[in-house]
């Protein structure tokens, strides 16, 4: 049975947050946590979620939250699971949440590992294509020509001029049981992408991309719309690996990159 | 029953005994024996735990802490190089009140590399917020680490372990060791019955952020925690005497310190060879003795105070060197003094670093400079093996 969003639970198991206005992270693991429901640990880590959540007393979190270091999440799952499933918790779905910067740089070889040792959990990047909690500084996954902190634009400099760290290929090479890209945008599409991690006997993994006002510079209300022209202007590819097998939708027309390039400071300087 | 094993084995065994659900370790020269001898007794279902095959030793307290959360007996080991790697996590682990207990086999940090005993390792881990015992005997090894869940897992604790064994030295050297009955175990050790575990019927967040209105509070209770470590590390030393028969001292383990003139501070393994020289000494009428120091942290000041006040000359025998001042037990000692009416000359010695033999005869030499030395002004004497 496939989730609808009109059926998905009222209640906000992430709730007053300190998360900016138009927040694509946190929206990501609030639909996220209207999925798995209210029997889920979240473990996580140093980034702006950690940051808006979780800062004593305030605790946005209704279900139990497991904070660790950055370079550990995956790991501090794994132990999590394993206690869980000795505890005959397996009812308890373990979601582990990072930044881009938690996943595909700090947190890979922890990520790894736990994917290969097979514990059972989710693993939830959200990318917002920087380090934002840190002030906008570039990550492994930022894309090629992005303007941020550390890859100003300038006489010399033209943005990151490496392309995106393609972590599908990195966690289809571990045949991982599940693994999906997703965008805020579509999110019938990441609702059943969640469900499907969820009911996954295994690792799954899911990287959803989540726009930033701030760190991409654009008005807070275009959140949503920015997560739809990625996938449409292909620069976010929806895709699913399963049994063996990696798909991608196709976008049929695709859309000019200019339009999405062009309501995103760190983009401008491509166009002039 | 007793067995012939080495402090790997022993640490192992008490792993065993103590009924540790989890244990996520990552292999390191001159731990790797625990680790082996650990997924040996769970293939072979003596010990009922999952063993988290990680791929770090970061990973392996991050793993340890997530289990111990949900109510888990979690235990790691490492060395040297495996220490300074889990950095973040010591302060991680201690600083959210997480009881881990970890053996670490003491080993010399690089460069320039090396696989041999020093206790620099853990030394520069003082400060992480673990309470660190350093143990003589593969014996003691055994015994601390049962002692070492009953003192992490105490409500009024609540702070991980280390208990620091000298490799190869102790690591790897086989003696006769008293293995405890299940059932004695069991009756000193009960399960692991935490206060506070991750479950869904009520949410808690553990590692939560602090500003700088509430963030000294929570450093307020650990250090009032370790306070509190003081008494119960000698109280359950006690209790495991009563029931075991053997006892090693609490926080600290002198031996003819009465009445001495000199007495030499150490930790480890190294103190049976200082016992032995003392005893010569003392044949030939010099007034010597040997103060063992079981806790570095909480560190037992007022034990260490009492047990040298009387005393002419005080050495230190460090094997570990805090760079640009002198070695970390030296100045440790010297503050424990301050304030004594009369108080000795503290005189440091650096020895066996990177697992340099320390004799019998350099023991010696330590005990015979001291007795030269005259004034009781507290001065210090930064000194390389003398050979
Ligand atoms: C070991 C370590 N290095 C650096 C940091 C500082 N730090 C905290 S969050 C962060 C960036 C987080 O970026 P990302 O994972 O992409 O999450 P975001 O804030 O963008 O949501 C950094 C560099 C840290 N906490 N720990
Ligand atoms: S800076 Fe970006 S990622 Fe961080 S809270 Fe604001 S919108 Fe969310
Ligand atoms: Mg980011």
């Amino acid at each position: 049975m496939a989730v609808k969003i009109r059926e998905l639970p009222e209640e906000e198991l992430v709730y007053g947050s300190f998360a900016c206005a138009g927040c694509g992270g946190i929206l990501a693991v609030r639909l996220a946590l209207k999925v798995l429901g209210p029997r889920t640990v979240v473990v996580t880590t140093p980034s702006c979620l950690l940051g808006v959540t979780t800062f004593y007393p305030q605790l946005a979190f209704k279900v139990p939250c497991v904070n660790v270091t950055f370079p550990s999440t995956a790991a501090a799952a794994g132990g999590v699971a394993v206690g869980l499933k000795r505890r005959g918790r397996e009812d308890v779905h373990v979601l582990a949440v990072a930044g881009d910067g938690g996943t595909v740089d700090i947190g890979l070889q922890a990520l790894s590992g736990a994917v290969e040792r097979g514990h059972r959990f989710i693993f939830l990047c959200y990318d917002n294509e920087a380090y934002m909690n840190t002030g906008v500084q570039r990550s492994g996954s930022t894309p090629r020509g992005a303007r941020t902190t550390t890859t100003p634009v300038g006489l010399r400099g033209r943005g990151e001029d490496r392309p995106k760290k393609d972590m599908m290929r990195i966690v289809a090479a571990h045949d991982i049981p599940y693994a999906a890209t997703a965008s805020i945008g579509y999110p019938q599409d990441y609702l059943r992408k969640i469900q499907k991690a969820a009911q996954t006997q295994g690792p799954a993994y899911l990287h959803v991309l989540a726009p930033c006002p701030p760190g991409w510079g654009y008005p807070g209300h275009l959140t949503v719309h920015l997560a739809r022209l990625a996938v449409q202007t292909g620069q976010w590819p929806l895709a699913e690996y399963e049994k063996g097998r990696l798909t991608q939708k196709k976008i049929d027309n695709p859309r000019p990159v200019e339009e999405y390039w062009s309501i995103q400071a760190r983009f401008t300087h491509l166009l002039s | 029953m007793r067995e012939y094993i080495n402090g790997n084995e022993a640490v192992a065994r008490a792993v065993r005994l103590a009924r540790v659900d989890v244990v996520a370790a990552y292999p390191i020269t001159p731990q790797s024996p625990v680790v082996e001898e650990i997924a040996a007794q769970i293939a072979s279902g003596e010990l009922d735990a999952e063993y988290i095959r990680v791929e770090s030793e970061h990973a392996a307290l991050a793993a340890c802490y997530g289990a111990a959360v949900t109510g888990m007996r979690v235990f790691t080991a490492t060395s040297s190089q495996g220490l300074a790697y889990m950095f973040e996590m010591l302060h991680y682990v201690s600083g959210s009140r997480v009881p881990v207990v970890m053996a670490v086999a003491n080993r010399g940090l690089a460069a320039p590399w090396t696989i041999w005993a020093d206790h620099q390792d853990s030394i520069v881990c003082r400060d992480t917020g673990w309470i660190q015992l350093y143990v003589e005997t593969a014996q003691e090894a055994l015994d601390t680490c049962l002692q070492a869940y009953r003192i992490a897992e105490h409500p009024e604790v609540l702070t991980p372990v280390m208990v620091c064994l000298d490799g190869y030295v102790l690591s790897h050297t086989e003696e006769v060791v008293e293995i405890p009955a299940q059932e004695a175990v069991d009756t000193f050790l009960p399960p692991y019955k935490p206060q506070r575990v991750v479950e869904p019927e009520r949410p808690l967040v553990f590692g939560v952020g602090a500003g700088p209105d509430l963030y000294p509070a929570f450093k307020q209770a650990q250090q009032e925690a370790m306070d509190r470590a003081r008494e119960v590390i000698c109280r359950v030393d006690e209790e495991f005497y009563r029931i075991f028969g053997r006892r090693h001292g609490g926080l600290v383990d002198p031996y003819r310190c009465r009445d001495a003139e000199i007495v030499l501070v150490t930790l480890g393994a190294t103190t049976g060879t200082a016992r032995e020289v003392a005893d010569r000494l003392r044949q030939e009428g010099i007034k010597v003795g040997v103060l063992r120091l079981r806790a570095l942290r909480p560190f037992p000041a007022e034990e260490v105070r009492r047990a040298l006040a009387g005393c002419r000359v005080v050495a230190v025998l460090d094997r570990n060197c805090s760079f640009g001042y002198e070695g970390a037990v030296c100045t440790e000692v010297k503050a424990a003094l301050l304030g004594l009416k009369e108080p000795p000359a503290v005189v440091g010695f650096i020895l066996g670093l990177g697992g340099q033999d320390i004799r019998q005869a350099d023991i010696e030499d330590i005990f015979r400079r001291c007795l030269a030395a005259g004034s009781g002004a507290v001065h210090q004497v930064a000194a390389a093996q003398s050979r």
